[in-house]
């Protein structure tokens, strides 16, 4: 059972990266005996499983996924969010209104206006419905500040890095509040302007190294020349 | 039409592609996109989606659409092209759409489209098929799934021989035209017309030269999609030792 490809290859559709008893991982799948990669990207294997990590890509919504959504709608009683993806978000009313209020008697647009941007997590898609999110819980909510930048969602999982190592120094570095949408949007807040524009620097510069390893050592280097301080 | 040493007028052998380029990623606003010169024939594809679809009757619950657009711009052509479409441009619209759909993965997109516009610069014979190699160039660069790339070439036949990759001037004054399709990985075929009229052997000799010339034009698209990367993995290696 031949593999024809080591980790860190890049790959395009359709090429064949092994054959034989291997296990087809996200983005690979497999025809008879043969694995074939699906998308541009980066082989990954471990343990018998190969898998593709995509550079480029749509946002496939996931139950769980933290997203940061642009309102673009109102139904009677919910707001309509675009999540850049191709389907749109809905958003229940009765989350974001004052308790007890009738959303069918209230103007939803004192509560949230078109344009808004709101942090939410999704809590339901299936094939039969539009994606429901909710706002509820820390973190989460409409966002007044800060600057709204976006990437390719297919760099998302670069930039948290592994069990978040990625986003956890840029926050250290910088002092910024940050939320990253596993949709491409990401939201920063810092104390300066400064700091903001330096995080954003640093995080557009992972989105488009994402493919090249050693990344966390340039990211660090870069944030300590940005600093000023000698290395 | 051949000349008197076996070649044909621009000096190619029968067996012989032309010159062919591929860009990827030259259209900022579409999710991909990719521009293909295939000798005096050239090409700009750019992909957009998956996205919701307009009008909402028009999506299916199991699967993506797709939508493609074949289009010749009015200078493409030594008289002036009206830009309407036309009876030729609807069909090879829907040819081209056909010869893409095997190769993408639709199931993963359900109530989505997929779009696909194709725009002729310049044509010089074989423009469906720089048309394929252009829109799955572009379809794998929006990072959108698909089972393998679609290469493809024509065949032709002047003056009694098979020659592949045929030109304007080749395609008008020949016997034969036969556009043809394949996923070069899967070796399966996704198009095959032809206008003219061939024997069965010279048929099977027609798809194995055909056949060949894909799995060529497949290496070229495969360099090309990773050509980017790899220049931005060297200029970072560059710069990380200085």
């Amino acid at each position: 059972m031949p593999i024809y490809v080591k980790d860190w290859d890049l790959v395009v559709p359709g090429e064949v990266l092994a054959e034989g008893d291997y296990v087809a991982g996200p983005y690979v799948y497999k025809e008879g005996n043969k694995l074939l990669a699906t998308t541009i990207g980066i082989v990954e294997s471990k343990r018998g499983v190969i898998r593709v990590v995509p550079l480029q890509g749509p946002y496939i919504p996931k139950v769980g996924d933290v997203v940061i959504g642009i309102v673009i709608d109102y139904l009677p009683t919910a707001y309509v969010l675009d999540i850049n993806s191709s389907y749109k978000a809905i958003l229940q009313a009765t989350e974001v209104l004052p308790f007890q209020k009738n959303a069918l008697a209230e103007d939803l647009s004192k509560y949230l206006d078109v344009g808004d941007v709101v942090i939410c997590k999704i809590v339901r898609f299936d094939k039969y419905s539009d994606v429901v999110v909710s706002c509820k819980g820390r973190e989460l909510g409409k966002v007044v500040d800060g600057r709204l930048i976006k990437v390719s969602p297919a760099k998302i999982p670069r930039l948290i890095g592994r069990k978040g190592s990625m986003i956890n120094l840029i926050k250290k570095e910088t002092g910024c509040k940050i939320v990253i949408g596993q949709n491409g949007f990401i939201w920063i807040k810092g104390k300066d302007p400064g700091s903001e524009v330096l995080a954003e620097k640093v995080i557009r510069k992972i989105a488009e190294e994402a493919h090249v390893s050693g990344l966390t050592q340039r990211v660090q280097l870069m944030l300590q020349l940005e600093k000023g301080v000698d290395v | 039409m051949i000349r008197p040493d076996g070649r044909r007028l621009d000096g190619r052998r029968p067996d012989e592609i032309r010159e062919l380029k591929i860009k990827i990623g030259i259209l900022e606003n579409a999710d991909g996109s990719a521009y293909v010169e295939q000798g005096n024939t050239k090409i700009y594809a750019a992909v957009y989606g998956p996205r919701e679809v307009h009008p909402r009757h028009l999506a299916l619950p199991n699967r993506a659409i797709i939508r493609c657009r074949y289009h010749m711009t009015p200078f493409a052509v030594e008289e002036r092209k009206s830009p309407a479409p036309t009876r030729r441009e609807i069909e090879l619209s829907k040819v081209i759409r056909e010869a893409l759909t095997p190769a993408i993965i639709v199931e993963h997109f359900p109530f989505s489209a997929i779009d696909v516009f194709i725009e002729v610069i310049n044509a010089d014979g074989s423009t469906r098929c720089a048309s394929i190699i252009a829109a799955s160039v572009a379809l794998a660069s929006a990072g959108i799934p698909m089972r393998d790339l679609v290469a493809a070439c024509s065949v032709g036949k002047i003056n009694g021989v098979l020659v592949l990759d045929v030109t304007d001037i080749e395609d008008k004054y020949g016997e034969v035209d036969m556009p043809f399709a394949m996923m070069p990985n899967k070796n399966e075929i996704t198009l095959l017309q032809l206008d003219g009229v061939l024997s069965l052997e010279e048929i099977e000799k027609a798809i194995s030269m055909a056949t060949k010339a894909c799995k060529e034009i497949y290496e070229k698209q495969k360099s090309a999609l990773k050509e980017k990367y790899i220049e931005l993995r060297k200029a970072v290696e560059e710069s990380a030792k200085t």
